[in-house]
């Protein structure tokens, strides 16, 4: 038997240890910015430069280029926080609940310019800034979800306990998310039906998806640079707090 | 600048404000991270270490 | 008698002992209608028109406001720690509560129900609908506090955020209980709307035992 004890790490380990999540995190934050920006810039070309206007809604369009990356990623990340809901509650991944607690001030922000930039669509288009239909009445209670949420994380002494009953709530709003994807086919006001991910595929021509599959990845790699480095930041924040407690305890002795 | 047809104010309006959220995102994000290693570095300074951390190398 | 009825027995006296509570929670729902029309104006066809959704408002209000007494105080005093180790699941105990708490909380309310439809002068002939829906809907409005306050059980403040976190939850029971009453839609929508306010309430009340007592668990952990 080997004195030397402790087994070698595997992937999952790396993936799993904070100190080891730091070490290779740390590598991927440049390359992912910098595919952010690419795609930003290329994103921008397109929607401007190389996108005729719609024949239904002129110019607008463009804003559907922001809209629709931004509608998508706020169900996106609240999926993300929710896998990692279930990570913290089944599994006690380590990492589960830093991954849970940095997405949703970011899922929050995304909800948040969904709305924003989808009233400015509507009301050149539609004729009005909002409308109670089943898409943004979902998507409100999505973004009240979020900021509910953040709320909780900051009322908490004790990060580790907020974390898995934190995880329960997201996991009971998760129902929200079918909510708002199959609003659309429910009921049949102010939103389009399904247009994009269908059996048939894209019912819009390349001019306006591919802006717009541009401008989706562009918003994505956004959300996992930001994401990547806010759960670095928690982490920092968790050792900052042990030493900060030690401190204390230390210099009280 | 290119035309942007008649409602021109309602897509300025769309990605300014898309581009003030995002940038603010950035800026929280990328401050947030700087005062935590900040706040780390002080007090390594300090003599304050994990048990683990020794002399080992720093992130 | 088993222990699930002992355990609501209990739940029922505890909560009429301190009649008090009941009768705060009257009141509060009353007053509720009774500030609206100084509110939106004593105008009695527009009271008539938007009486469902003031009573439905203030059923919502006052049920929030009920809330915290669904786990608090035996959390507090340890009840909740002994609980645990009874021969009952927490998820029945949770279960039990949340039919006691129901019991105390929302049939007092619609109860109370007339006293507000005529105060706002509710159209009377729609009046049976009100009840039906707030009967149907309340489980619903109880069983999403219940998760509310569980997760929040252990914070000194927490009954604070705790109808933060409800609400979000909370809008489509208004919305389908407000519709149930008064739909100003096609004909059988109100039918339809309460059959889904029914389902929601099915649902919920299955669910949310598990979610409840999970929390409650990890809050003891």
């Amino acid at each position: 038997m080997s004195l030397d004890t402790a087994k070698p790490m595997n992937w999952f380990d790396r993936l799993a240890h904070p100190g080891q999540f730091l070490i290779w995190s740390r590598r991927l934050i440049w390359p992912l910015a910098i595919i952010t920006v690419l795609l930003f810039a290329l994103g921008l070309w397109y929607a401007f430069f190389n996108s005729p206007e719609d024949y239904q809604m002129g110019d607008t369009v463009r804003i559907m280029y922001i809209h629709v990356p931004n509608a998508w990623l706020s169900q996106f990340c609240y999926v993300l926080m929710a896998m990692s809901a279930i990570g913290t509650l089944v599994w006690r991944h380590p990492m589960a609940d830093v991954s849970m607690k940095a997405a949703a001030p970011l899922g929050a922000a995304f909800t948040a310019m969904a709305l924003y930039t989808g009233a400015l669509w509507g009301r050149p288009t539609w004729g009005t800034y909002w409308e109670w239909d089943g898409r943004m009445t979902s998507t409100l209670i999505l973004l009240l979800m979020y900021l509910g949420l953040i709320a909780l994380w900051r009322a908490f002494d004790d990060q580790l306990r907020a974390a898995k009953l934190i995880a329960v709530l997201t996991l009971v709003g998760a129902i929200n998310i079918p909510v708002i994807k199959f609003s659309v086919d429910w009921w049949n006001t102010l939103h389009q039906p399904a247009s994009v991910f269908r059996a048939g595929g894209p019912s819009m021509p390349p001019s306006i998806y591919i802006p717009l599959f541009v401008m989706t990845f562009a918003f994505t790699f956004l959300f996992l640079t930001l994401h990547l480095v806010s759960m670095r930041s928690e982490v920092l924040r968790r050792r900052v707090r042990t030493l900060e407690r030690k401190q204390a305890s230390g210099a009280a002795k | 600048m290119i035309d942007l047809g008649p409602h021109e104010t309602f897509i300025l309006f769309a990605y300014l404000g898309v581009a003030l959220v995002t940038f603010g995102l950035i800026g929280m994000v990328a401050i947030d991270a700087r005062r935590q290693k900040a706040r780390l570095a002080a007090l390594e300074a300090m003599g304050v270490r994990r048990r683990s951390t020794g002399k080992g190398p720093k992130p | 008698m088993s222990a699930f009825t002992a355990l609501l027995v209990r739940e029922l006296k505890l909560a009429t002992r301190a009649s008090g509570d009941v009768l705060t929670l009257i009141l509060f729902f009353v007053m509720v209608g009774t500030i609206t029309p100084f509110a939106i104006g004593p105008d009695k066809v527009l009271l008539a028109r938007l009486a469902p959704g003031i009573i439905w408002i203030a059923a919502f209000l006052a049920s929030l406001l009920a809330m915290d007494r669904l786990f608090r105080a035996d959390h507090e005093d340890g009840s909740l720690l002994a609980m645990r180790h009874a021969a009952l699941s927490m998820e029945a105990i949770t279960l039990a509560k949340l039919i006691a708490h129901w019991l105390t909380t929302a049939v007092p309310l619609i109860i109370a129900t007339p006293l507000m439809a005529v105060m706002l002068n509710m159209d009377m002939t729609i009046f049976w609908r009100t009840i039906v829906s707030l009967a149907l809907g309340t489980p619903a409005l109880t069983a999403f506090g219940a998760v509310g306050a569980a997760v929040t059980v252990s914070l000194r403040r927490g009954g604070l955020i705790a109808p933060v976190l409800i609400m979000p939850l909370s809008i489509p029971i208004l919305i389908f209980g407000v519709s149930a009453i008064n739909a100003n839609a096609g004909p059988g929508a109100e039918m339809a709307a309460m059959l889904f306010l029914g389902g929601i309430s099915l649902v919920a009340t299955a669910f949310v035992p598990f979610a409840a007592a999970l929390a409650l668990k990890l809050t003891q952990e």
